[in-house]
């Protein structure tokens, strides 16, 4: 028999029997990341293959939503520090291999885009709310043309802006694209928790913050076509989630005991079922079947497969933070 | 400079002195710990192995816990000694999320908080607390770019292992057989 | 005479399991302490010399203090050669008794409100008119000498001399009975001496250290395991005789695992073979030995071959160990042990250690036992003590001749109402002491205690004997008080001084203080001419040429040995016996009835379903006197039941699953405690540390006082000791042949429902 044990009392909260400082605010946060990073993805490939027009939700409208999706996740990261009163600490430094520091830059950064890129789209932002109907927010669209006019620097700003849209719109994909990424990689690269230390992990986050990107589209958009688009895509990437899904775990039962135990997590573990059925089930495999009825001609609510990979998706990040805190060298 | 610890199994008793020490020279506030004893055991009754060791931040000398620290509140100081400004840290939990050996924790005032190999004492010329109080005398501190200190010499004599060499940071805390 | 003839323990109702709900969230504020502080380095700091009372190795070190007059942090002395500058984890955490926020902090005397009894905080003076009326109350109906005393620590003796100067010298300790008696009479029946505290084992010096049933690593002594440690540097051989594989047993060149309660049977093999392959010193034996052809022939039917089926050791280890230990005589050491009251034959077990060390020749040899020596301190005068009429020899030493110290036992049963005898005993004082755990049978003390006319406690913290007591008095920690100068033997004599570092914390006070105004308040003042303990030590530091002043600077201060430290070779040497020599055949026990050779007798073997409770140390505790501390218990917060998987896999158990322990009469544990499943024990055992298991909690003013972290944490051994077995020669208790069954489920809630 063999033994390991930890033999002075060590109840320090959050460490034992496995780390357990990151909870639902860092899933949310990472969830919240992925997501405004496919938004202002489809936003701006769009508008660079000019479709702008003709695609006015993804490009024009959905970017609106970004905004206060970052800053809830700026908020939340906040939340989430021990130390709040020093948060200041983390722009006065950028550190080049910290994840950290880069979401930090990077979350300010996409939400000056993200800020800055429905202002510019003001008047087609009302024509297109009045399109459908609403007027509630005229005050709110009167209100931020008011300042425009009024005062000189916002007025500059965004007329600059339209100005370079495409220099813009090019620099808020190649952000986008980082925040992307960095909500992916975030996680592998704490490889003191071998189920976040494997290569796969960060582009499987990446095409599943895309696929929710699509799924909000398709969801809250009007338009059919875009719709559909956007569930085309929407299944392609779940296709590859599932293969990068399935790859993962091969990789990690092929490696040292660490990381068979974190697979196991999985395959028979305490995840296995909220993870296989929960999510891959009805996060992923149900609303591609649910997609692929609707592109035969089914009656489908849109909003129900998307909800379905939105759902998915916070559900994948939650998963993958709890069990990443429990997968563990052994003592 | 490159401080680092040797310390003995075969003579460490697993009396958590070195646990105790660290608490009062360190103010570590009552339910935490910089050091801490994992006890191992194997084989079956009469044929058993057992040791303890006495573990603390490695001092690693690749730092996941400096790398991913987003501020530069952790760093690494004169000597290899990694520390964390306090003043300088958000308490984000990155560091502790990428240490292997649990070494670090969050202080009940927010900030990130580990071993510091007592530089203080260090500083003083004196041994840290823990091996200065250590009872079996398993524990030895000094610098490894000495070729003539204490524990180059034991380093080079005695048969030694670090803790999850598989986790390629280059611990500086070596236990000795 | 008190005002309660029917005493009951002050607790909260209910069970005592629905007492664990009851506990109070542990609590929080203790974590402030040491927090928030600037850290100073040490020459910012102020040093007072100190004492360590943690546990009794008496260690000196230095305590050390802030510019706000708060405790840093304590630090061996360098010059002590009990500590060598380092504290074991126990004095390192010492100042957690200092910071315990449940610390007895008023006296406290019983009152009884609406047939409901609790305790109220009086005033020191209060509190001595209870204890003196009382005192005086029970001199009149049966005499001074009915009051008794227990005591331990270096706090003991204040109120010891303070009895006896009053006229009462009925007194005993657990350290005594439950602890070294044995051994220390195994000693002095063979050498005429016995072998006190340090244990003068020249460890330092040894090629073979014998380790029987002596957990070191675990029993922290500091001295010796520091040496043990540098015998491991030596690569000298250790041989470790355990039915557990103990820490010693893993730092061992050998273990041996032995079925327990054997041990007397693999001693005597022992000998065989050492005689039988003439591996004795015989020089030595010839010159300073008594019996030698009486050994001889008494040990020829303990062969190895018969001790293996008594011991389950192999025989082929035991010649293999025997010769081990002949090749590095003299330089060879059965170490004695120091807790060896265990089966009942302790006296006789301790002998045939004695013996082995003799005929290997290591008593007086260097790296076997050293000669000690130890100043004497001269006493104030005063005036002749009063004769008692009786006192603890009366009660004892009839009965047991090696009875040299009051026997806490025997002492329990004069207090019992069905006792009749001459000793009767109706006032019990306890100081330092805690007998509910210390002392075996708890029904039995708890029935003594009930028959009380009166009860005084002087304690630190609320234990479970407070809750007995008609007045509580708090007692000043060590680290804040004076008490006797440490006068230990050692290789180079000298003496160390504990001198306190900061005041008194709450309205607590020093034992010296509270014993001299008890003694004024009885018209002692002729023996306390002195008002202040410092003037007292003082005048005697004087005699012998240093000061209280010197010593606060030193801390430790050595002298110049008188006598040599081992024999010289072919010295002529008187001992202390009838024959002037070592008593391989002891002369007195012939005289007294009692085995004159060692006799092998079989104990008490598990009924069928039980196991052997087996207990023993935490490195990190002292018995229950620190699981409350907040730096220990910090290290260490509850105990675990250590199981083997073959056991484990009977009862169906898991690791950490909680258990409850059963004894054969019925008895079960007041607590669980949890499953630790481990091939460190054998399958016919369990294993747990002694001292856990508090039922500490009082009631003062209609307020809980508890020990908030150590109540009901774990099992006490103590509840569950049964079959006690008598030592002849001593009276100490054998306290090792109690077995137990585990439970899985709460019998207390299963109680309920039925
Ligand atoms: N079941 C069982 N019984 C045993 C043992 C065992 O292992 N198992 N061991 C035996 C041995 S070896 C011994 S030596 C005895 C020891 O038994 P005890 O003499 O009882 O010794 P302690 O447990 O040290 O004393 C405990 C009491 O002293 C109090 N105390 C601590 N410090 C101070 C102080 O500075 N001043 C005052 N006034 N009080 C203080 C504590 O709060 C506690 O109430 O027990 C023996 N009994
Ligand atoms: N940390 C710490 N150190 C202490 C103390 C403490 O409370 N805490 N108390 C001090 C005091 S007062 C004393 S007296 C000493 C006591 O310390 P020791 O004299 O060393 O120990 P014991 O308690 O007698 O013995 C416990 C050991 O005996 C083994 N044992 C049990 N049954 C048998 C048997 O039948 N045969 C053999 N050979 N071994 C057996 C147990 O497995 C255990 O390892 O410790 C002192 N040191
Ligand atoms: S103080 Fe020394 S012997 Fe005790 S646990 Fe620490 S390293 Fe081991
Ligand atoms: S042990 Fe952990 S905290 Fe210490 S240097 Fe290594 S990775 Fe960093
Ligand atoms: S918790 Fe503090 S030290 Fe650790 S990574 Fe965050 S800022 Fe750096
Ligand atoms: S080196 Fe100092 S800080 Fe580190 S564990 Fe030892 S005593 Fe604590
Ligand atoms: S051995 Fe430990 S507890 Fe005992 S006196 Fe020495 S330091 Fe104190
Ligand atoms: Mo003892």
């Amino acid at each position: 028999m063999e033994e390991n044990i930890l033999s002075t009392t060590r109840d320090i909260h959050g460490l034992y029997p496995h780390v357990h400082i990151w909870g639902y605010p860092i899933a949310i946060y990472l969830f919240i990341g992925g997501l405004a990073a496919g938004i202002l993805l489809f936003a701006t490939i769009y508008y660079l293959k000019g479709k702008a027009d003709e695609m006015p939700f993804t490009v024009k409208i959905a970017p609106i939503f970004t905004f206060g999706l970052v800053v809830i996740g700026l908020l939340l990261l906040v939340y989430d520090l021990h130390h709040k009163m020093y948060v200041w600490q983390l722009f006065l430094t950028f550190r080049i291999e910290s994840p950290m520091s880069w979401g930090a830059w990077t979350l300010v950064v996409v939400s000056i885009f993200s800020l800055l890129w429905p202002l510019s789209y003001i008047d087609d932002i009302e024509a297109y709310l009045h399109e459908r109907g609403w007027k509630r927010l005229d005050d709110i669209t009167k209100f931020i043309r008011n300042m425009e006019h009024k005062y000189v620097i916002p007025r500059f700003v965004i007329i600059t802006f339209r100005k370079y849209r495409t220099l813009a719109a090019y620099l808020m994909l190649f952000f986008s694209i980082i925040l992307g990424i960095y909500t992916g990689i975030l996680l592998s690269a704490f490889n003191a928790h071998p189920l976040w230390n494997n290569s796969i992990l960060g582009p499987l986050f990446l095409v599943s913050g895309v696929s929710t990107g699509s799924a909000f589209v398709m969801w809250l958009s009007n338009n059919k076509k875009e719709r559909q688009l956007m569930s085309t895509i929407d299944m392609a990437l779940i296709a590859v989630e599932i293969f990068f899904i399935i790859h993962m775990m091969m990789g990690m039962q092929a490696g040292p005991e660490a990381y068979k135990q974190a697979a196991h997590l999985f395959l028979g573990g305490e995840f296995t079922v909220i993870f296989w059925v929960v999510f891959v089930g009805f996060g992923l495999v149900l609303p591609f079947i649910l997609e692929v009825f609707e592109h035969r001609g089914f009656k489908i609510h849109p909003a129900l497969p998307a909800l379905l990979v939105l759902v998915g998706g916070l559900l994948f990040r939650i998963i993958m933070v709890q069990a990443g805190q429990i997968s563990e060298y052994p003592l | 400079m490159r401080y680092a610890m040797a310390i003995e199994v075969n003579k460490c008793v697993g009396c958590a002195d070195c646990v105790v020490a660290c608490q009062t020279e360190n103010n570590v506030p009552i339910g935490y710990s910089r050091d801490w004893i994992v006890e191992r055991v194997s084989g079956t009754y009469p044929d058993i192995f057992l040791h303890f060791e006495s573990q603390r931040c490695n001092h690693c000398e690749d730092t996941p816990c400096v790398r991913t620290c987003p501020t530069g509140a952790s760093f690494i100081d004169v000597g290899g000694i990694v520390k964390v400004t306090h003043d300088e840290c958000i308490g984000c939990g990155a560091c502790i999320e990428s240490c292997p050996y649990d070494a670090r924790y969050f202080h009940p005032d927010g900030y990130v908080d580990k071993c510091t190999f007592c530089d203080h004492r260090v500083k003083e010329g004196m041994d840290p607390a823990c091996v200065s109080v250590c009872p079996t005398y398993c524990m030895h501190f000094g610098d490894l770019d000495d070729p003539d200190s204490d524990i180059s010499k034991l380093l080079k004599k005695r048969e030694n292992f670090t803790l999850l060499p598989e986790a390629g940071t280059a611990p500086q805390i070596f236990y000795l057989k | 005479m008190s005002k309660f003839n029917r005493r009951d323990f002050i607790k909260i109702s209910g069970t005592a399991t629905a007492g664990v709900a009851l506990t109070p969230a542990l609590s929080s504020g203790i974590g402030q302490i040491f927090q928030n502080e600037k850290k100073l380095t040490d020459d910012q700091l102020t040093k007072t010399p100190t004492i360590c009372e943690v546990c009794f190795w008496n260690c000196a070190g230095w305590t050390y203090t802030d510019p706000d007059n708060k405790i840093i942090k304590v630090v061996g002395n360098d010059k002590d050669p009990h500590s060598n500058g380092r504290l074991c984890p126990r004095g390192t955490g010492g100042l957690g008794m200092y910071y315990d926020e449940n610390r007895l902090k008023k006296p406290l005397v019983r009152v009884e409100e609406n047939g409901v009894q609790s305790f109220k905080e009086v005033s020191w003076d209060e509190a001595f008119d209870v204890i003196v009326d009382n005192m005086k109350a029970i001199d009149e109906k049966y005499g001074k000498e009915s009051i008794a005393l227990f005591y331990h620590g270096k706090t003991g003796p204040h109120f010891k001399h303070m009895m006896q100067y009053w006229g009462s010298d009925t007194n005993a300790k657990p350290a005594s009975a439950q602890c070294l008696i044995t051994r220390e009479a195994g000693y002095i029946a063979t050498y005429g001496t016995g072998l006190a505290s340090p244990e003068p084992t020249d460890i330092n010096n040894t090629e073979c250290l014998v380790l029987i049933g002596n957990h070191f690593g675990e029993n922290m002594h500091n001295g010796h395991v520091q040496e043990i440690s540098k015998l491991i540097d030596r690569k000298g051989t250790i041989i470790t005789v355990d039915p557990r594989f103990s820490t010693a047993a893993a730092h061992s060149t050998h273990w041996l695992p032995i079925k327990p309660s054997t041990d007397l049977a693999l001693l005597l093999a022992w000998t065989n073979v050492i005689i039988n392959e003439n591996l004795y010193d015989k020089e030595y034996v010839a010159r300073y030995t008594y019996g030698f052809d009486e050994l001889k022939a008494h040990v020829q039917k303990y062969t190895p071959e018969w001790a293996q089926t008594v011991t389950t050791i192999p025989a082929g280890d035991i010649y293999k160990t025997a010769r081990v230990m002949a090749n590095a005589a003299p330089k060879v050491i059965i170490h004695p042990g120091r807790h060896t009251a265990w089966y009942g034959d302790d006296t006789q077990r301790t002998r045939a250690m004695a013996i082995l060390n003799a005929i290997l020749g290591s008593w007086g040899r260097k790296g076997g036992f050293y000669f000690p020596e130890n100043i004497k301190l001269p006493n104030h005068p005063h005036p002749p003590l009063p004769k008692p009429k009786w006192s603890w020899r009366d009660i004892s030493q009839g009965k047991h001749k090696l009875a040299f110290a009051g026997i806490t036992n025997e002492i329990v049963d004069c207090a019992l109402p069905e006792y009749d005898g001459p000793y009767k005993i109706k006032g019990m004082f306890f100081v330092a002491t805690n007998p509910l755990q210390a002392i075996p049978k708890e029904d039995t003390i708890k029935k003594a205690i009930q028959n009380q006319d009166f009860v005084l406690a002087v304690d630190t913290m609320p234990s479970e004997i407070t809750g007995y007591a008609d007045v509580v008095l708090p007692e000043a920690t060590f680290l804040e008080r004076l008490d006797d100068i440490r006068v230990s033997q050692n290789k180079s004599p000298n003496v160390a001084l504990r001198y306190p570092a900061v005041k008194p914390k709450y309205d607590s006070k020093p034992g010296w203080w509270i014993a001299r105004e008890l003694g004024i308040r009885l018209g002692l003042h002729d023996y306390y001419h002195w008002e202040e303990f410092e003037e007292y030590l003082d005048w005697q530091l004087k005699q012998i040429g240093t000061s209280i002043s010197e010593l606060k600077e030193v801390g430790v201060k050595h002298f110049d040995r008188k006598t040599p430290m081992y024999l010289n070779e072919n010295e002529e040497y008187w001992f202390n016996t009838n024959t002037g020599k070592i008593e391989l055949v002891s002369t007195d026990f012939q005289e007294w009835g009692y085995d004159p050779l060692p006799v092998y007798k079989a104990h008490d073997e598990a009924p069928a379903g039980y196991l052997r409770l087996i207990y023993g140390r935490l490195p990190m505790h002292t018995f229950g006197r620190t699981l409350n501390n907040p730096n220990l218990n910090d290290l260490k917060n509850e105990p675990k039941l250590w199981v083997n998987p073959k056991v484990a896999k009977i009862y169906y158990l898991e690791n950490n699953q909680e258990v409850w322990l059963q004894n054969p009469e019925g008895k079960v544990s007041s607590f669980p405690i949890k499953v630790r499943i481990t091939e460190r024990i054998r399958h016919d055992s369990v294993f747990m540390p002694h001292g856990f298991g508090n039922k500490g909690r009082i009631k003062v003013d209609g307020k809980i006082l508890e020990m908030s972290r150590a109540y009901g944490r774990g099992i006490s051994d103590a509840e569950l000791l049964h079959n006690i077995k008598i030592d002849p020669e001593t009276g100490g208790t054998g306290m090792r042949n109690s077995f137990v069954t585990i439970l899985t489920e709460n019998p207390h809630t299963k109680a309920v429902e039925s």
